[in-house]
């Protein structure tokens, strides 16, 4: 396969009846291009953490997704208020989501493992009062 | 087993995604954090919650789940019922606890 593609949504923070839509989108695509379901479902996952994580946690953000012959990368940036302490971010049950949030069933603190889980590798820099950047790497093998 | 037979030997209710009731059921998944069926339920399974809105459809979507039950006295609005008829998801309900639906699917699923 030779191809070389980019794509990017934009997401809007606190808009939760919008969440997942972007991921959905992307995830599409990726099925057209006839990729290994296992990598799809697996990046599916990480896409969706990212998302949501923009909505609940920052102002505004966007994913981008490149492809080429040899991996996918995911990048997810925002706008917001980042993250001090990511190792404590990345521990599973870590959550400061608001009861209200977590009565929609988000805050479970899962959601940074689950993309570390489904991603080869996870690269995150995030600057206190500015915002968050992560990268997630999927290879084609 | 399909999704139809929920709502015939389970009496559960469709309220959208009539189209997919033939989607086949491998198992299920009880859990009201979204992040947590992100993680763990598998292609194929039926999700049990008691959450109703709209971010569950994007959620079953995501993992090509089987259909979403919603139980207790939890309504899905019109918004997730118009995203479950867009993505094809069957949304059924129930007034049984998590609890009752869960063991009589395993029990369907495993006689
Ligand atoms: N983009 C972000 N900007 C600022 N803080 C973030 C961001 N992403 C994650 N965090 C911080 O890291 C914590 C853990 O994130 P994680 O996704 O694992 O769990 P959660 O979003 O709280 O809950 P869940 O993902 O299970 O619904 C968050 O509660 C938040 O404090
Ligand atoms: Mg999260």
């Amino acid at each position: 396969m030779f191809f070389n593609m980019q794509l990017t949504y934009e997401i809007a923070g606190g808009d939760f009846g919008k969440a997942g839509y972007a991921s959905s989108e992307i995830k599409k695509v990726l099925k057209k291009l006839n990729l290994d379901l296992r990598i799809i479902k697996k990046i599916a996952v990480a896409l969706y953490e990212a998302e949501v994580n923009i909505v609940a946690h920052a102002y505004r953000g966007s994913l981008t997704v490149e492809i080429d012959t040899v991996k996918i990368s995911v990048k997810a940036q925002d706008e917001g208020p980042g993250i001090a302490d990511i190792d404590q971010a990345m521990t599973e049950g870590f959550s400061t989501a608001s009861a209200q949030v977590r009565e929609m069933g988000f805050g479970a603190g899962m959601g940074l493992p689950n993309i570390k889980k489904n991603a080869d590798e996870l690269n995150i820099s995030s600057e206190v009062g500015k915002g968050t950047e992560l990268e997630i790497i999927t290879y084609l093998k | 087993m399909k999704v139809k037979d929920l709502t015939t030997q389970l009496k559960m209710q469709v309220k959208a995604g009539s189209d997919a009731l033939s989607n086949e059921i491998t198992g299920g998944y009880t859990s009201d954090l979204l992040s947590d069926v992100m993680g763990n339920a598998q292609e194929g399974h039926v999700w049990i919650t008691m959450q109703a809105h709209k971010n569950i459809i994007a959620v079953a979507s995501l993992k090509e789940l089987a259909a979403i039950i919603v139980i207790g006295n939890h309504t899905p609005g019109e918004d997730t019922i118009a995203q479950a008829n867009q993505e094809g998801i069957p949304l059924l309900s129930t007034p049984e606890s998590a609890f009752d639906v869960s063991g009589k699917i395993y029990n369907m699923l495993h006689e």
